[in-house]
């Protein structure tokens, strides 16, 4: 690396840094506060279950500790916000660097493509993503370039409580992408990850796909990565934000509740 | 015959609310055979092994022939009153705030005369039916009421004094997802509970019945998740001082292997679920009913825990649930001694396998539902601390007292 490229390369740092203290940059904050009482996903109830988050008090300038306040929390790995690891799933378990400890962190910082499905999904909460989708929005957008985030907007994030569930007595009502639409962004698109408002990448009715949880079942068997119940996703363009989302650094971890932010230029 | 209870009226803003005082708790060790039957509703008195002659109040030694054989038996319930007094002053603070009150001598028909609590109902010379019952300070007394039933014989001011009967008062059902949920607010709703909240953890979850719960007059849905300690003070904060009858319905069963990898997780989430959350709900609710034990006609009176029998011995095939019920005991041993001390009663029912879901593939006889919402009734008119709710939990019962090894070796099976 020589010394005309350290310097250009500092020089956009600094220009980045300076874009976001001045506004320029926008940070966008695509997290939902962890919360006790934030829905977690349901299994069958014989199948073990993400504990949902949860906080203990250490101290609170009391007897305990008297000039500190602190908590213990104990949460699921894929309970809040979170990040799935390839290993999460069957197809990604035997890849070399597959788990949060170990992924790339260059991964951690990459551009997104957001489809915007959200009048789809309030239409119809079964709503399916499909290949037709994606390069109805290539037209408008272009091609979805290779390592990037392809965000789903639902706008799914702004429903709470049952809504957002969407619970039934035949399983989850909530958008997703469809099967071949998941091989196809991986085989075809090379996408780095696939993200939800949703509780998961994949749709309520995801299990009853061929194969079943089709964006599990294609981004880790193919080393990529999964975000769900992101929010905000109405407040990015459809391409050219930049995300920074980085799991926690657990040994072995399948995946991770982190904070993902999104740096979007501001719009003129 | 007993004027019927009146309803409460709302609490006077004005009104200091009266602090629980207790009547006098010394005991001997030898009496606290009466404590045993009394929690558990049984007329027990000494009986001497040798003489065969009954004895009251308890002594160490038979009063006819001198014998150290006194054993605990249950006796036969009858006698007569044969003279009674009504105590109108006395210099007893707890007494006093109950006066008139009335005792009598009853020539028990197996042959002790007994000092008691009368029934306002008893009459002289007439015969009446005695109990042992547990008194404000959980302390046994002979209780003496006549033997043909009169109406609203249940809402005597002596006897409301020992028992922790759901008329007029507002319970709190905390689980709102366990199986007897509705079954137990339509029987407290029947033995005249003004109001009924259910606590209902994950909102965002379906809950079965919901429709048919929420159109019962009196009950309210509320947030609440007992393994959320803000949760649980977040209800309480609002609701507390109402509770009169918290009915501990925390449960997780799930088959649990002792040996497969994922076992820890599972006892630690059934301990989660179940100790974890009774400790909360005891921290949250637990001194707001202790400072209305003395409440009026709606004071704070029990608190009911619903525990699996199986934490009397462990049952490998719920051995999660035996160990995270058997936490629950010790702990409910804990509350109740702090909830004494303001008058409020501790009853632990214990069920055998009840007849949902988790234990489906267990034989019959399985507890329903309505049984153990009207076995609970029952213990809370009754003032006990101990019931057993169906076969299997009265069978358990019974070899834990003859032989606590055998029970082990059998349940272990």
């Amino acid at each position: 690396m020589n010394i005309s490229h350290d310097s250009a390369c500092e020089a956009l740092l600094a220009s980045v840094a300076l874009a976001i203290a001045d506004g320029g940059l926008q940070v966008v904050d695509l997290t939902q506060t962890l919360s006790p009482d934030f829905p977690t996903i349901v299994l069958p109830p014989e199948f073990g279950q993400s504990a949902p988050f949860r906080m203990e008090r250490i101290s609170r300038y009391d007897g305990d500790g008297p000039a500190w306040y602190w908590n213990n929390i104990s949460l699921g790995e894929h309970t809040g916000t979170h990040f799935d690891a390839p290993i999460h799933w069957y197809t990604g378990r035997d890849l070399p660097l597959n788990t949060v400890d170990t992924i790339p962190v260059r991964d951690m910082v990459a551009l997104a493509c957001v489809i915007d499905c959200s009048s789809q999904s309030d239409a119809d909460p079964d709503y399916l993503l499909g290949v037709a989708d994606v390069l109805a929005w290539e037209e408008r957008h272009g091609r979805i370039p290779p390592r990037t985030w392809v965000l789903l907007r639902t706008d799914w994030s702004k429903k709470s409580g049952r809504d957002y569930t969407n619970l039934r007595d035949d399983g989850a009502h909530t958008p997703g992408p469809d099967a071949e639409v998941m091989r196809w962004l991986v085989e075809e698109r090379d996408i780095l990850g696939f993200g939800t408002e949703t509780i998961g990448t994949d749709a309520g009715q995801a299990s009853h796909f061929i194969p079943p949880h089709p964006a599990h079942h294609f981004l880790h068997g193919a080393g990529r990565y999964g975000l769900q119940c992101l929010s905000n996703l109405d407040l990015l363009p459809a391409r050219g934000a930049l995300i920074v989302g980085a799991p926690l650094k657990i040994r072995h971890g399948s995946g991770s509740p982190l904070r993902v932010l999104a740096l979007v230029a501001a719009k003129a | 015959m007993t004027e019927p209870l009146s309803p409460p009226k709302r609490k006077n803003p004005l009104a200091r609310t009266r602090r629980t005082l207790l009547p006098p708790s010394a005991r001997s060790r030898t009496a606290h055979g009466l404590t045993l039957a009394a929690a558990e509703g049984r007329f027990a008195l000494q009986r001497c092994g040798e003489c065969g002659k009954f004895t009251y109040p308890p002594r160490d030694a038979c009063p006819e022939c001198l014998s150290s054989q006194l054993v605990f038996v249950e006796a036969p319930v009858g006698g007569v009153l044969v003279t009674s007094t009504t105590i109108h002053v006395t210099g007893d603070s707890y007494f006093r705030e109950h006066m008139p009150w009335r005792q009598g001598i009853v020539v028990a028909d197996c042959g002790p005369r007994i000092i008691a609590h009368l029934h306002a109902d008893c009459t002289d010379g007439e015969r009446v039916n005695l109990s042992l019952r547990l008194d404000k300070a959980g302390q046994p007394v002979v209780f003496a009421a006549p033997s043909q039933r009169a109406s609203n014989m249940q809402d005597d001011p002596a006897l409301r004094e020992m028992t922790a009967d759901p008329r007029y008062r507002r319970v709190l059902i905390t689980n709102g997802r366990h199986p007897a949920t509705e079954a137990l607010v339509r029987s407290f709703k029947d033995a005249g509970a003004t109001s009924v909240f259910v606590g209902v953890a994950e909102a965002w979850k379906p809950l079965a019945g919901e429709d048919r719960l929420g159109a019962i007059d009196g009950v309210q849905l509320l947030s609440l998740d007992l393994t959320d300690q803000r949760s649980v003070f977040n209800l309480a904060a609002d609701i507390a001082g109402k509770v009169d009858i918290l009915v501990n319905t925390a449960d997780h069963v799930r088959p649990v292997h002792l040996f497969e990898p994922a076992g820890t997780r599972k006892l630690m989430e059934a301990v989660n679920a179940t100790v974890a959350g009774t400790m909360n709900l005891a921290q949250a609710f637990g001194p707001a009913m202790a400072g209305r034990g003395a409440d009026g006609v709606n004071s704070a009176a029990a608190w009911v825990n619903l525990l699996s029998a199986y934490a009397l011995a462990n049952a490998p095939e719920f051995g999660a649930v035996s160990v995270s019920h058997a936490a629950c005991l010790s702990l409910s041993h804990w509350l109740r001694a702090e909830l004494r001390k303001g008058g409020v009663r501790l009853l632990n029912a214990f069920a055998g396998p009840l007849d949902d879901e988790w234990y489906q593939s267990v034989p019959a006889p399985r507890v329903s539902a309505g049984q153990l919402a009207d076995g609970i009734i029952d213990g809370l008119r009754r003032g006990l601390e101990e019931i057993y709710v169906g076969d299997v939990a009265r069978d358990i019962r019974a070899r834990l007292a003859a032989n606590p090894k055998a029970l082990e070796r059998e349940i272990g099976r």
